[in-house]
């Protein structure tokens, strides 16, 4: 992984879009409506950027192409489940990742020195563990779509489908809580609040339901796990080798 | 003589190309409704800003939504052609396949640029349109010969310059061989573009006109949409756009210069 820093460096940087949403926030004065302040917000959106950092999946990319260009069959004679290998992939790139989100967060305080603040230790390990929980759902999402390359080859559109939903509904352009009542009333029964709006409200010490988020987080984990097992059972079963 | 020939050449590429895609149906279908959701996350994601606000940057919701449409417009563009044939240049120096591509007696920039067609972009180019239409009749835009050229100058000139930000990153591959994220990079500047630049702070306006003429992708054509516009500034974006495929133009064929094919 790191053989190629440059590239996750880039990849640091591609993930500021929050920040350029906070932008508009701020410049605007929209978050006087919502009754947050200048400060909490670009918190909000500085611990949105991390949440997003370390809970971002592409598992479907990697088993589209490894699956079109035939490599799944030699790991399915292996007695270790192929997601296994590219959930350590996932981790250890993660931890490249990790000094150059710290820079990036340096650059944010230098410009926004009002904004530092220092999360007490319990706080930081819930949303250290409610991250991870959000990167685990999301990885079970995908390797769900994933299994879909065993009936559809071209599994990837179908992620892309599902990213607009977590695009717009995780709160990584626009806190949760400014959105209007009729979305406000279903929205926290879908997975997507708790991918990054809850992790990040966590972190930066904005208000939220501690033990009602995180059980959330466990329990779409124990409804998508099983979903898993079932599709990826059923997909190998149907699974045949490119060319045969 | 020669622009017969590469007409020629393009109408087999896009039929080509498109019969390949047309493979992928169940592809096209999902992506259809990608893209139309994508429009709505805009569109709501908008109305938030818009709640408690009458203005943002200066600019109404039905102002604004002139800029979603353009935007969708040129996603739809960049979808349509940029996305699939500049990433696919990263593969030709990868596997050393761009020989062939030189080889060819036909310009190596008109192949790798136009070569591969993406058919569910195509929606999304008439999304925007028909948003434009919207936006047309609900700020009640007179329609007369000038603004339709106006416009059409300002948004071909918006095209030129979102090609030539492709092409040159995707140049760089020569160079860095793996140029992905640098990709990444370009889309989420890129997405700045669905909202009006006066709505940010100055140091990022002056960043996205100077560094990354972002500004002039969409809010130029919108103020042209909403008569606005003085006539510096379209001026000044038909130069921005001609300078900037000038430069691309001669940068890739500097970086050919450096090319040496795979394991060479």
């Amino acid at each position: 992984m790191l053989e190629y820093r440059v590239e996750i460096a880039l990849w640091a940087i591609s993930g500021i879009i929050p920040f350029f949403m906070l932008n508009i926030w701020t410049n605007n004065n929209l978050n006087e409506s919502i009754n947050i302040s200048d400060v909490l917000l670009s918190r909000y959106f500085l611990c949105a950027f991390f949440v997003r950092q370390f809970s971002v999946v592409w598992v479907v990319f990697s088993f589209e192409e490894d699956s079109l260009m035939g490599k799944v069959s030699p790991y399915l004679i292996q007695p270790l489940n192929p997601f296994f290998r590219y959930f350590a992939q996932h981790l250890a790139e993660q931890i490249t990742r990790f000094p150059f989100a710290l820079i990036i967060a340096f650059f944010f305080f230098i410009f926004n020195p009002e904004s530092i603040w220092i999360p007490n230790l319990g706080i930081l390990l819930l949303s250290i563990v409610s991250t991870f929980l959000s990167f685990l759902i999301q990885f079970l999402i995908q390797s769900i779509v994933a299994c879909l390359c065993f009936w559809t080859e071209k599994a990837s559109s179908i992620e892309r489908l599902l990213f607009i939903p977590t695009l717009f509904f995780s709160g990584l352009l626009a806190p949760v809580v400014s959105f209007p009542e009729y979305v406000k009333s279903w929205i926290y029964l879908t997975p997507f609040p708790y991918l990054i709006d809850f992790p990040a409200n966590l972190l930066s010490g904005n208000e939220t339901n501690i033990s009602g988020g995180l059980s959330m987080q466990i329990l779409w984990i124990f409804l998508l796990f099983p979903l898993f097992k079932k599709i990826w059972s059923e997909g190998t079963k149907k699974y045949t080798a490119m060319g045969s | 003589m020669n622009l017969r020939k590469y007409l020629k050449v393009y109408k087999k590429f896009f039929h080509t190309s498109l019969a390949s895609e047309l493979e992928y149906k169940t592809n096209i279908l999902v992506d259809l409704i990608t893209a139309i959701l994508s429009l709505i996350g805009s569109i709501f994601l908008l109305s938030i800003f818009f709640q408690n606000n009458g203005y943002i940057g200066g600019w109404k919701f039905e102002q604004a939504l002139i800029i979603q449409g353009i935007y969708t417009i040129l996603n739809g563009i960049t979808n349509t052609w940029f996305n699939p044939n500049l990433t696919e240049i990263v593969k030709h120096i990868r596997e050393g396949t761009l020989d062939f591509v030189l080889l060819k007696p036909i310009d190596s920039q008109f192949f790798i640029s136009l070569k591969k067609i993406n058919p569910s972009g195509f929606l999304e180019i008439m999304l925007g349109f028909f948003l434009l239409l919207f936006c047309i009749k609900i700020n009640q835009i007179n329609l007369s010969l000038s603004f339709l050229t106006l416009s059409l100058i300002t948004i071909s000139c918006s095209i030129c310059i979102l090609y030539s930000l492709w092409f040159f990153i995707s140049t760089t591959t020569i160079w860095f061989v793996k140029t992905w994220n640098a990709i990444e990079v370009l889309r989420s500047f890129l997405y700045i573009g669905r909202f009006p630049l006066n709505s940010f702070s100055f140091s990022l306006r002056v960043f996205f006109s100077v560094f990354i003429p972002i500004a002039f992708i969409t809010t130029i054509p919108s103020e042209v949409f909403l008569g606005l516009s003085q006539l510096w500034k379209i001026l000044l974006e038909v130069i921005v756009a001609s300078v900037f495929l000038i430069t691309s133009r001669k940068f890739w064929l500097y970086a050919l210069k450096f090319y040496s094919s795979a394991s060479s």
